[in-house]
């Protein structure tokens, strides 16, 4: 517990001291959802409408994009070798490093939602639900984003191919994530099916993340 | 405790780097690899440590801790420092102190290779000679028995390679093993030498 | 004292030492002006007392722009003059222009909810503004990014004089497109289209913005030149250190 305390924390002073903690990642998510209305058009209607969808969006790319390096700065300083030599399992260590990016990365997200639901047109109570659907699944984006880090690093290769793979993994999150929103704006399914299948798809991925990304350490060793 | 090896067969790249190689190592002893590059030398000590996969042979460790593998026993000193340039000297010696283990504090360390005082500076700012230093102090801070260490004297200046001989022999003299591989002498006398790419 | 004394770093240490409290007094002395000539402006026949928003909400929009105008022109020292301080005022310069027009997008909303029944609309002058501020924020994380500050400076330069196409385009947009926003009223061919009463308090509060601004824009200067000074010292430390030669 002390050695992954050690490296939770570790990874949390190196999200905030390099470029200013979760705000390259919330700037992002900033500038992806002021894209959206200038390809769009500035219609209010159609954008409170698809509000959820568009803050889901920026939300996901945000998140992979930023998780991609999680393990290849490990990799290439030699920190990685040493990870893989500690008696903590691998498994753990991963946990904890994707945790502490949710922290400085996701939870940023959300906290910026209702401001950045402005935009978009939609008011508070719509806000307020996005954010939530958005605190219950961008753990599920995290975890699932962590097996393309991983992959990045097993494969030598970055980019779009990670992305490629990555990104339909992600499809049932982004559905459950955006019918969770429009339910508790709109109606007229209940807010609580898809909002506990989202919670349900953030704590499955929890465990198949983890398991998957140390597995693609281990084997892309050489 | 007993270090043993035999039947090695190591593959990179397709290619077959060594084959049929067999090694004892008992503590308080010390094993020099050399070769020329290319080799296998990096590889038979990452295999060791567990980072790569032997393709062939057995490896066996004996009178160590029989809870533990062999990597979580063995220290590994490569080409790389495993340090964070934004974070303080004293934060990264700190974090692999408590990650892997080990029950000397950071300062202590820093003192032995010559780095006291610089613990509040953030790594970037020391020069590669003194990168190596901290790599050696986590060495020392890290305490476990088998010490692997990559061509140990590169970019080590004539006062650390000699602060580097008395850290082994200290190690040696307290029963541990290390396995260097190394180009030329690293100030241990009376060391064995495995010669890697001669006929085994 | 000539002028360029100002481009070593120590004198303009000193001379910033001696001018703040007189910048700092200036200030409070031109707010307590601005304050009071707000207080005696007339309310708007429609809106009431809170078009008395316009009073922060233009000049913050104004000093947002002077912002970058001034990082521009430290732009140039840095690239053209090579002046030492350069980089220093437009790293200075940053944070604060990005707080303005900050600034200036709240007071917006919270004035156009009232008046226009929302938040925020995608028209041209907003939008212009809100491109300001994100390109504030990349200009500060690039900043932030590079550890080596007179490294980031030159390509933060190239940046800024880029961005700078932004200042024009927030000026004339409302008269080019169609907007939501009120046309330019004070700044315009043909003189000030605004009451003498509302316009010199404006003016009054645009001063004490500004002189905030100079204000805060010299004390971050002398924060800066004493946080490189600091890193210096460390790497001297680390230069004096065992082991450094190799």
């Amino acid at each position: 517990m002390n050695a992954l305390s050690a490296l939770f924390i570790r990874d949390l002073r190196l999200a905030v001291r390099v470029g200013g903690g979760g705000g390259i990642g919330v700037l992002f998510f900033l500038i992806v959802v002021v894209l959206m209305p200038f390809a769009i058009g500035p219609d209010l209607a159609l954008l409170a409408r698809i509000g959820p969808a568009l803050l889901w969006l920026g939300a996901l790319l945000a998140t992979l994009l930023t998780l991609e390096r999680l393990f290849s700065i490990d990799q290439e300083d030699g920190s990685l070798d040493l990870l893989l030599m500690a008696d903590t399992p691998l498994e753990l260590a991963v946990a904890a490093k994707a945790a502490a990016h949710w922290l400085t990365t996701g939870l940023p997200l959300v906290i910026a939602t209702p401001l950045f639901g402005l935009f978009m047109n939609l008011n508070g109570h719509a806000s307020a639900a996005v954010a939530l659907t958005l605190l219950a699944g961008t753990p599920a984006l995290t975890f699932i984003g962590v097996i393309g880090a991983a992959l990045s690093v097993a494969l030598r290769r970055g980019g779009l191919l990670l992305a490629v793979l990555v990104l339909p993994l992600t499809v049932p999150v982004l559905i459950f994530g955006v019918s969770a929103s429009n339910a508790a704006i709109v109606g007229p399914l209940p807010f609580g099916t898809p909002f506990t299948i989202l919670c349900a798809l953030s704590l499955f991925s929890l465990v198949i993340g983890t398991f998957a990304a140390a597995a693609a350490l281990r084997h892309g060793l050489e | 405790m007993r270090l043993e090896a035999s039947g090695l067969v190591c593959v990179r790249g397709g290619r077959e780097v060594f084959s049929g190689l067999g090694f004892a190592l008992s503590g308080g002893e010390a094993l020099l690899v050399t070769g020329r590059n290319g080799s296998g030398k990096s590889s038979l000590l990452r295999m060791i440590a567990g980072l790569v996969r032997l393709s062939g042979g057995r490896l066996g460790l004996s009178g160590g801790d029989a809870e533990r593998s062999i990597p979580e026993q063995v220290h590994y000193l490569g080409h790389q420092d495993a340090l964070k340039p934004t974070l303080t000297v004293t934060e990264n010696l700190g974090f692999w102190t408590r990650y892997l283990g080990g029950s000397q504090p950071p300062e202590q360390a820093l003192a032995t290779v010559g780095l006291a005082g610089l613990g509040g500076l953030p790594a970037a700012y020391l020069s590669a000679g003194q990168r190596r230093r901290l790599s050696m102090a986590r060495l020392l801070a890290v305490q476990r028995p088998i010490w692997l260490l990559d061509e140990p004297t590169s970019a080590l200046d004539s006062d650390a390679q000699q602060i580097l001989a008395g850290a082994m022999k200290q190690h040696l003299q307290g029963g541990g093993l290390i396995l260097a591989a190394t180009h030329g002498p690293i100030g241990l006398d009376g060391a064995r030498e495995l010669r890697l790419g001669a006929a085994q | 004292m000539p002028l360029i004394d100002l481009a070593n770093p120590t004198r303009f240490l000193a001379l910033a030492e001696r001018a703040l409290p007189w910048l700092i007094g200036a200030t409070a002395i031109a707010f307590a002006v601005g304050l009071q000539q707000t207080h005696g402006a007339p309310d708007d026949y429609q809106q009431g007392a809170t078009v008395k928003i316009m009073f922060i909400h233009v000049p913050s929009a104004w000093l947002g722009m002077f912002g970058w105008g001034l990082m521009s022109v430290a732009a140039l020292g840095t690239l053209v003059w090579r002046h030492p301080l350069a980089d220093v005022a437009a790293k200075a310069a940053a944070p604060i222009g990005a707080a303005f027009t900050f600034l200036c997008l709240v007071t917006g909303s919270l004035w156009g909810r009232p008046m226009w029944g929302t938040y925020w609309v995608w028209d041209a002058r907003l939008t212009s503004e809100l491109v300001l501020l994100l390109i504030y924020l990349g200009v500060i994380a690039l900043w932030r990014t590079v550890e080596d500050p007179s490294r980031a400076s030159r390509a933060v330069a190239v940046l800024t004089l880029v961005g700078a196409i932004n200042l024009p385009i927030i000026k004339f947009s409302v008269d080019w497109w169609n907007t939501l926003h009120q046309p330019a009223s004070v700044f315009r061919v043909g003189g000030s289209t605004i009451d003498r009463s509302i316009l010199i308090p404006l003016f009054a509060m645009a001063i004490a913005f500004t002189l905030l601004f100079v204000t805060l824009h010299i004390a971050a200067m002398r924060n800066e030149i004493l946080r490189r000074r600091i890193r210096t010292l460390m790497l001297m430390q680390a230069q004096a250190a065992p082991g450094s030669a190799s």
